[in-house]
């Protein structure tokens, strides 16, 4: 065990890939703390935004806007000056006084900060007003409701790894234990329940877990159970194969001359030997889940609003296509991503462990 | 061999029964039926419409019904599209789903076993690692990616390929969805030919054979006979995840194919249409899955008279 480790330390791509899973998992369940918006918050102004580094409001952002904001407020902006990190300009209504209060719409915006008055002209029907202007950032875009893409992005990062472990590890039970229960009785026992793993691995499942899903209104819970109950298959044959071989080893003979009870057996020595294939099979399970509900959020099928994962903002995004681009490149490049390095991992995992590379 | 076929025909009859029983009855347990509306109907209407359908039996009873048309070939009425059959949607959206895999199984295989043995043949250099490199990449990125990708680059910006719909299957809207659908599996099929084609190479007697200065071809000819067994073996599960993938590729590309009609079907609850799905798809890759079994024991003559 421990030469494998050494073996998979040596290997740079899957000690890469590692690494790059940890980072996002980690960026995904702290990431969101620093990005500066919460990812539910909308910007109305700031629809569909570019991704890139600049701050928003741009420059040439900031005139249109206030033009909007004083139709709100029923004055007439002009002088609209720029300086710094502030901006300045004259509100003016030509029938009466302006109500003071209005200028509350300036911070609502979202783009401005409290506006302040500088000057009253003309008995208050001319107001000299400064804002600030704030500074936002959006480094992959905002979508088209204007919610910041890296929040969401990595909000969704949570959901979908949340899924690709938990589904894993619902798979990795129920393939395990029935693969050792299969593969150690053996007989009839052994052929009944194979002959059923062979009859379910001839059917369409996806089908079948998109049925679940229509029909039994779907929510988190329902897309574990029903990803996890179909990728079991895999990890019954590879668990049983091991046990079969384990099965006549001597420590076996030995605990079963000692009289220990057939569930111990299991537990104690069978299960434990397989962990080998079966940690290779399960890293290489994850991106498939991952992948498996990506598909059915993007067929609508997966987590709703307002939870979202990777395939359902890929959905979002492969909509809006046309307008905006970015909105499909930044979740499907957080999917790519992990789902390579996942696979990169398993393959040096796998390798890892293979005996017959253990000289090269 | 007709042994074989015939046991594993033999085989499928339950894994059939299996299916259609399961689903029948989750479907039915569902909360909701196919004539809910916004605005429910009045009773009597109701009362008619389920007497039509033959929904006022039990349950017991609509099973037994469905599973006697079923075994005469009736798949019954679609309950959302009315005056179809569900036959008569099958006649429309299987030409589709059937051009669409096809042409996409035959380019996975092409491709993916051209790119495998190329890069076997060429082991360890550059070639090998770009090889490795793109099967990799076709692997994670979901056909959902790929194929707005497709649509962007050759739709929007190049303008070389319509970016949708069927029009009776005109080849020019024929080449992004068959790309899209046929991607992964291109990535899957070249790893497995690379991994088998490395093992028979190294095999004693293909060794033998080059040592002894054959010609490369002849050497590939034979390398490839048994390299190629476990690629026929995941034909079954490539033909699955095909018809899994059709459903994306269909509905991004607005296709009236039968993945289309599935979702649809579900949505709307139409209880016979997605039954009647199931079981179509359920039959396909049982089909698939003998053939390729077949093609292994014509392969491998050591298959024939095993088990």
């Amino acid at each position: 065990m421990s030469r494998a480790w050494a073996r998979l330390a040596r290997n740079r791509s899957a000690l890469a890939a590692f690494l790059v899973l940890v980072t996002t998992t980690l960026a995904c369940l702290v990431g969101p703390l620093f990005t500066g918006h919460d990812p539910g918050r909308i910007y109305p102004d700031l629809v569909r935004t570019a991704p890139g580094l600049a701050a928003h409001p741009e420059p040439d952002e900031i005139a249109p806007a206030l033009t909007r904001l004083a139709f709100r407020m029923r004055v007439a902006a002009s002088g609209i000056v720029v300086t710094g990190g502030s901006v300045r300009m004259v509100l003016s209504d030509a029938a009466k006084p302006i109500d003071e209060r209005v200028l509350i719409y300036l911070p609502r915006s979202d783009l401005f900060g409290p506006a302040s008055i500088v000057e009253r002209q003309d008995g208050g029907r001319r107001l000299v007003v400064e804002a600030p202007v704030r500074r936002l950032r959006f480094i992959l875009g905002t979508d088209v409701l204007g919610r910041d893409l890296l929040t969401r992005s990595l909000v969704a990062g949570r959901v979908s790894l949340l899924i690709g472990a938990v589904a894993t590890a619902v798979a990795l039970l129920i393939g395990v234990s029935y693969g050792a229960v299969a593969g150690y009785l053996g007989g009839v026992v052994d052929a009944v329940m194979m002959r059923l793993v062979d009859m379910l691995y001839a059917l369409p499942f996806v089908f079948f877990v998109i049925m679940l899903l229509v029909f039994f209104r779907s929510g988190l819970g329902l897309i574990l159970v029903a990803i996890g109950a179909v990728e079991w298959l895999d990890m019954a044959r590879l668990v049983r194969a091991q046990t079969l071989s384990l099965r006549t080893r001597d420590f076996v003979r030995a605990a079963e001359a000692l009289g220990l009870s057939t569930p111990a057996i299991l537990w104690r020595h069978i299960v434990p030997n397989t962990l080998g294939p079966v940690t290779v099979a399960a890293t290489l399970l994850v991106p498939k889940v991952i992948l498996l509900e990506s598909f059915l959020s993007f067929l609508g099928l997966g987590v709703q609003e307002p939870a979202t994962s990777w395939g359902a903002l890929i959905a979002e995004g492969s909509r809006a296509l046309e307008s905006a681009p970015w909105m499909l490149a930044g979740p499907a490049s957080f999917l790519v991503v992990t789902l390579i390095a996942l696979n990169v991992l398993g393959d040096g995992l796998g390798d890892a462990l293979d005996p017959r590379l253990a000289e090269t | 061999m007709i042994g074989l076929i015939l046991r594993r025909l033999v085989q499928a009859i339950p894994t059939l029964f299996l299916l259609v029983t399961g689903s029948f009855f989750l479907i039915r347990l569902a909360p909701g039926g196919p004539f809910d509306l916004e605005r429910p109907l009045p009773p009597a209407a109701m009362q008619n419409l389920a007497r039509v359908y033959g929904l006022d039996q039990s349950l017991i009873v609509q099973y037994g019904r469905y599973i006697a048309a079923l075994l005469r070939g009736d798949f019954g009425p679609s309950f959302s599209f009315r005056d179809l059959t569900v036959a008569d949607l099958f006649a429309r959206g299987l030409p589709v789903s059937m051009i669409l895999g096809g042409l996409a199984l035959v380019l996975a295989l092409t491709v993916g076993i051209g790119l495998g043995a190329f890069a076997a043949f060429r082991r360890g250099g550059w070639i090998d690692r770009a090889i490795g490199l793109f099967a990799g990449l076709t692997l994670a990125v979901p056909n959902f990616v790929v194929a707005p990708l497709l649509q962007i680059v050759f739709g929007l910006t190049l303008r070389w390929l319509p970016v949708g719909s069927w029009e009776g299957g005109a080849p020019s809207h024929l080449v992004l969805p068959v790309l899209a659908l046929a991607l992964p599996q291109i990535g899957a099929i070249a790893r497995l030919t690379r991994a088998s084609l490395n093992e028979t190479l190294n095999a004693q007697p293909v060794r033998t054979m080059r040592a002894m200065g054959l010609p490369p071809w002849l050497v590939a000819r034979h390398a490839l006979r048994g390299a190629l067994l476990p690629v026929t073996s995941i034909l079954g599960p490539t033909a699955a995840a095909l018809l899994t993938g059709s459903v994306v590729v269909e509905t991004i590309f607005g296709l009236p194919g039968i993945g289309r009609a599935f979702v649809d079907g579900a949505l709307n609850r139409d209880y016979t249409l997605v039954m009647g799905t199931v079981v179509l798809v359920a039959v396909f890759v049982i089909v698939l899955n003998i053939v390729a079994d077949i093609l292994c024991a014509f392969l491998d003559p050591r298959l024939r008279t095993a088990r």
